[in-house]
């Protein structure tokens, strides 16, 4: 309720992916009012129906039949974005304590606060397809499922969470938004409610470059480092090129994916572009420029054998990520013990009143 | 202590630093309800932090805003209770120090919604909703660890006692300020009796009453946890964030 005190430059980003955010919201209330038929009939195919609902751009509903590898590509996707919102409020986290005005500081504890709170909401839209947080949040500490790769990187300066929020934040979104329209219900609905909220942090992030950029000498600089070290990983968020992305075609055949992984990566780029002149900050590549055929720029890609190091476990703060993430969890056991035994202890006594 | 400056400083320091402390919990909370939980105490504590100093800046009428007095102070002009900046610890420490503090800014806060001056009143009246929350959190926490199991009840009574001597302080008598802090220690005595009782916990008959917070004169520990908070702003003189 503190953090929403600042001012929003006329020229700030996000109008555009926000009016997506709503559109599918609007396209979300009119299927459901539509209604899907019935259910299947008895004798009915149940792999059919499934195809028919998907077909028809309606949602797959908990309760309903579906394949299994539907099932487990879902809790992969969901649960490998629920890790990374908690992992992720570690790079930012790192500066609360440094935030450089008390109004900074507010914005910057309710934006890592609303990260815990996507984690939570995604972990609850992965329990409604058979799994439980307990379980996902032990393969995430087990190194058996993965997070984003771009919270391995570290944040150096307060530039850094500008950057995060303005880059990290902003593909994110672009990866988002189509996930609006994913053809199961519970994480459609999640996407609409955490795009709206990364929405928001990109135009703080894209807030405090402005503010940067336009400030004194040293935070010119600190604004352009930081913009030259998250550039290329911002890009490598949207995964390998497609001729290389192992899980992509069966996902855009389910409607769990729209668009392909290079897309959205140019999607992104044009974004970008315009926005960088606005702040007065220069994107790391040389080669940048518009192309008047494709009606898009062309840019240069990220190095795609670093991003294979960092999901590998090689990334600059894999281990320190996962080991803060293990030490909270273990060093937290004996209270969550107690809370069970308190929680027991009342319940007992309930039933003896009861009985 | 003396007239309104004062107060709303030392009121001020409270809240900030312990804002500084709890927002330090971030990422390491024991369960991430907890996590976003100390996250929104933090986020009060900051908001009325920012509340107060601004007031104090104006009251001072030297030109210092909310960022002048948090970042270009230095430890012997913070004026927070040494409670408050005692280090986080482990979580029942950090319970102990959130539910002492809450027992006192409740009826702190609300004796002030009630005050003379109507700028301290009006940040009273938005505190002290926000401070029973505070203390419904701490309590809650303090019963479920102190009748929890024998490892989080020795835990507590551990930080129950080394906490404990250090609330004295918080009711040193000020019959000048706006709220005379001596006033507020029966409504204290009274929650802080209650719970710990509820979570079968003793309160300590420790005499020692560290104090110097009001004074100036801290522990070791806040120079830290001000070089950590002041670094970056003091790292670029005059620029804006």
């Amino acid at each position: 309720m503190y953090g929403n005190d600042f001012s929003t430059p006329a020229d700030a980003p996000g109008g555009g992916l926000l009016g997506e955010v709503e559109a599918a919201e609007a396209e979300l209330r009119a299927a459901a009012q539509r209604g899907r038929r019935g259910g299947p009939a008895p004798d009915e195919d149940l792999a059919a129906y499934f195809a028919e609902v998907v077909d028809a751009e309606q949602k797959i509903e908990p309760r309903d039949w579906m394949p299994d590898a539907y099932r487990r590509t879902l809790i992969r996707q969901i649960a490998q974005h629920a890790h990374s919102e908690i992992i992720g409020m570690q790079p930012e986290g790192n500066w609360i304590s440094r935030a450089p005005s008390l109004k900074r500081k507010a914005i910057l504890l309710a934006k890592v606060q609303d990260e815990a709170g996507h984690g939570l909401y995604l972990y609850a839209a992965a329990e409604t397809l058979g799994i439980s947080r307990d379980e996902l949040v032990r393969l995430l500490l087990d190194g058996r499922q993965k997070y984003s790769s771009i919270f391995n990187y570290p944040t150096l300066s307060w530039a850094d969470v500008g950057a995060i929020g303005w880059l990290v934040d902003g593909a994110a979104i672009v990866n988002q938004v189509p996930l609006c329209r994913c053809s199961y219900g519970p994480y459609a609905r999640a996407m609409i409610r955490v795009c709206k909220e990364e929405s928001f942090h990109q135009r703080q992030g894209y807030e405090i470059l402005h503010t940067l950029a336009h400030g004194t000498p040293a935070q010119q600089a600190m604004a352009q480092d930081a913009v030259d070290r998250w550039w290329y990983p911002s890009l490598a968020m949207f995964g390998p090129p497609d001729g290389d992305s192992t899980h992509s075609a069966q996902s855009m055949a389910w409607k769990i994916k729209r668009f392909s992984n290079d897309d959205l990566r140019q999607r992104f780029v044009d974004m970008c572009v315009q926005q960088a002149e606005i702040l007065g900050l220069r994107i790391p590549d040389a080669d940048l420029r518009w192309n008047d055929e494709r009606q898009a720029y062309d840019y240069t890609q990220p190095d795609y054998d670093e991003l294979l190091r960092v999901i590998s476990g090689d990334g600059p703060c894999n281990r320190e990520r996962i080991a803060h993430r293990r030490a909270a969890h273990s060093e937290g056991a004996w209270v969550r013990e107690a809370a069970a035994a308190y929680a027991a202890k009342r319940a007992e006594q309930r039933e003896k009143v009861a009985a | 202590m003396n007239g309104p400056f004062d107060f709303a400083l030392a009121l001020g320091d409270d809240a900030l630093v312990t804002a500084q402390r709890l927002a330090e919990w971030t990422t390491r909370a024991p369960e991430m309800e907890e996590d976003i939980a100390l996250a929104n105490i933090a986020l009060d504590q900051l908001g009325a932090a920012r509340l107060l100093l601004s007031y104090a800046g104006e009251l001072e009428g030297a030109g210092r805003d909310e960022d002048a007095l948090a970042y270009l102070r230095d430890d012997r002009e913070f004026r927070n209770a040494l409670l408050v900046e005692l280090p986080n610890g482990d979580f029942a420490v950090t319970m102990a120090k959130l539910f002492f503090l809450a027992a006192y800014q409740l009826p702190l806060y609300t004796a002030l919604a009630g005050c003379a001056d109507e700028r301290l009143a009006a940040i009273g009246a938005k505190a002290r909703k926000e401070s029973a929350y505070h203390l419904d959190h701490g309590a809650l926490w303090v019963k479920r660890l102190g009748d929890g199991t024998e490892e989080s009840h020795r835990r507590m009574q551990a930080a129950v006692d080394a906490v404990w001597p250090y609330t004295h302080e918080l009711f040193a008598a000020d019959p000048a300020a706006p709220v005379d802090p001596a006033t507020l220690r029966p409504a204290f005595d009274e929650t802080v009796g209650s719970v710990l009782a509820e979570a079968t916990l003793t309160r300590p008959e420790s005499g020692w009453a560290p104090a110097g917070g009001r004074a100036g004169v801290h522990t070791e520990h806040l120079a830290y946890l001000l070089a950590e908070m002041q670094v970056l702003h003091r790292a670029h003189p005059g620029a804006k964030w």
